[in-house]
């Protein structure tokens, strides 16, 4: 039997929705192939963040220190270097989010353990793990192995699994101090700073008109305005938007902008990378135009169009005036 | 203020029918245009203000065959001085493997800074900055979104999620891997291309570089490339632009939106 390691994931006192999602792959995967679930939890203070894993992992190992009071890439690091070299999990499950995005690599190096990012299947056969991830922006999926190794480091899409109840555990709590050897961290953590307020609360539109790379040129940006007014809606984007200037952030949908749960969410020339598709998830009706019949968006929405963004923008004008 | 950018040139897969070629590990690319993934040129672009603003130089570097050094002629038209390609054979590159190759150039050329996309649009991994920076033993930052230089530091914002960012302070060197959207990268001319012809384009061969055969193992490989999965996906609406319209309308109304 051997360990698998889920590192929780937290901010602000609060544990975030990829933990859970970690943890209920995890315990699936422990359940299949007879392996303990151990949580590893880097904090200031338990506070809130210990009893909800207590539920969900066999063991919980505590490193609390005053140094974890927020997220720095070098302790998190140092730190799981360590307890991996103690405890020789099979697979150590860390988010693929902007947090895990600065360490997991970094933790490779470090141990020198093989890391397979960004996967949103996880499959042991034996004590070999077979990952799947997607690329090229989603258009393929690939199914990827890692050379053999006594652990592997895997970094987990965000929502690529759905966090489920299971039966309660109460694990056996190990608190440790951080590991002699980790240093002072390098850089210094000032504030958090909300980028995404606002004139515009998409997040409470009951009817977006959201656009995307597709829209071609900034002036075309007033096009699809004068039809969101028409339609009575509400004008969202996707990062390519935001990133050309051609919107102010608080009309970003999306992981990094905000998620939205509109009646209807009508998506024009937005390709649907999964940053994107993860904050639509709570509308009602998505319906998706694109060029590109192959584009992912045409997977989660309920209806599509395969059709030039504008005909069809002039064409509802057209129908909303008669 | 020395800065190096190791940059990546992907193929474009926008618009475009992915196929899978017969070994099943990778994709037919014959066909396919190629271009500067697109967070490199956001990180180049970043390097060459920090120039304009506090003097110093820009040194692009990539891991690639000749066809590669379009985006190195790029980069040296955006601004850069000089460039460099290591070239490496037939060699399989994961994350693991490039970083390996880029820490043994990086460490040669002088640097207060290393920028790098947050990732690449082939393999989406996001793993090549951190990586190096490990490698090179430099503090990092990553999915940076602001740079603020202040004498030997830099206040930062990190991109977070839902609109959230994180404020640091780090001191250089550094590497930071940056994020879509920090600036606006510069239009470059086809003309600007060939004037910049005349910059140090310098190239390495893999066996220059003293890499042993572990540096050069992949940790990762593909095993097996395929399509998505059939989902149930959208129900297609066809027709002309205003049969189409009306249709959508009556959907919108179905869903109880007043239009």
């Amino acid at each position: 039997m051997s360990d698998i390691y889920v590192v929780a994931e937290h901010r602000q006192g609060e544990l975030r929705d990829i933990t859970f999602e970690m943890l209920t792959k995890a315990r699936a995967l422990c359940e299949a192939g007879g392996h303990s679930l151990t949580a590893v939890l880097l904090a200031d203070e338990a506070g809130a963040l210990l009893p909800p894993l207590a539920e969900r992992a066999d063991k919980i190992l505590f490193f609390q220190d005053a140094r974890l009071k927020v997220f720095d890439p070098d302790l998190y690091r140092d730190v799981l270097a360590h307890a991996i070299g103690q405890g020789k999990p099979l697979l150590i499950l860390m988010g693929h989010t902007p947090s895990g995005l600065e360490y997991v690599p970094a933790l490779s190096i470090r141990t020198g353990l093989p890391i397979a990012t960004d996967c949103v299947d996880i499959q042991l056969e034996g004590s070999k793990p077979k990952l799947t991830r997607q690329i090229y922006s989603g258009k393929l999926f690939a199914r990827v192995v890692c050379r053999d190794a006594d652990s592997y480091l895997i970094t987990v899409r965000p929502s690529a699994f759905q966090p489920e109840e299971s039966a309660p555990v109460q694990a056996e709590v190990v608190q440790q101090p951080l590991p002699g050897g980790v240093g002072e961290p390098r850089r210094t953590f000032i504030e958090y700073e909300d980028t995404s307020a606002g004139a515009v609360d998409i997040a409470q539109a009951p009817f977006l008109v959201s656009i995307g790379r597709g829209v071609g040129e900034e002036e075309n940006i007033s096009v699809i305005q004068e039809l969101a007014e028409k339609l009575g809606a509400t004008l969202s984007c996707s990062r390519p938007v935001v990133d050309k200037n051609w919107l102010p952030r608080y009309h970003q949908v999306g992981t990094s902008g905000k998620s939205v749960k509109p009646k209807v969410y009508l998506a024009l020339g937005i390709s649907g990378a999964f940053q994107h598709v993860a904050g639509i998830a709570g509308a009602g009706t998505v319906i998706a135009i694109n060029k590109d019949k192959k584009a992912p968006i045409f997977r989660v929405a309920d209806y599509g169009v395969v059709e030039d963004l504008f005909k069809i923008a002039e064409a509802l004008k057209e129908k909303i005036k008669a | 203020m020395d800065i190096v950018v190791c940059i990546k040139r992907v193929p474009l897969t926008q618009e475009v029918d992915l196929v899978i070629d017969a070994g099943k590990k990778d994709i037919r690319k014959d066909d396919l245009a190629y271009i500067l993934n697109d967070w490199d040129n956001y990180a180049i672009e970043e390097a060459v203000q920090l120039k304009e603003t506090f003097d110093g130089s820009v040194t692009v570097v990539t891991v690639g065959d000749e066809e590669d050094e379009e985006i190195l002629r790029r980069a040296l038209a955006m601004g850069a001085d000089r460039a460099v390609r290591v070239d490496p054979g037939s060699r399989l590159l994961d994350g693991f493997v490039l970083s390996g190759i880029l820490a043994s150039v990086v460490k040669t050329i002088p640097h207060d800074l290393v920028l790098t996309g947050v990732q690449a649009d082939d393999d989406n991994a996001g793993v090549v900055g951190v990586m190096l920076a490990e490698r090179l033993g430099l503090s990092h930052a990553a999915v940076v979104t602001r740079i603020e230089k202040e004498n030997g530091t830099a206040r930062l914002h990190l991109e977070l999620e839902g609109g959230m960012d994180a404020v640091c302070q780090i001191r250089f060197p550094a590497l930071l891997t940056i994020q879509t959207g920090i600036n606006e990268p510069r239009y470059v001319s086809i003309m600007g291309i060939r004037k910049a012809g005349k910059k140090e384009l310098k190239v390495i061969e893999l066996g220059e570089l003293g890499l042993s055969d572990a540096d050069l193992l992949p940790q990762t490989q593909v095993e097996e490339l395929y399509l998505p999965p059939e989902a149930e996906g959208a129900e297609i609406i066809e027709g002309d632009p205003g049969a189409i319209a009306e249709t959508l309308l009556r959907i919108i109304r179905e869903k109880g939106v007043n239009v």
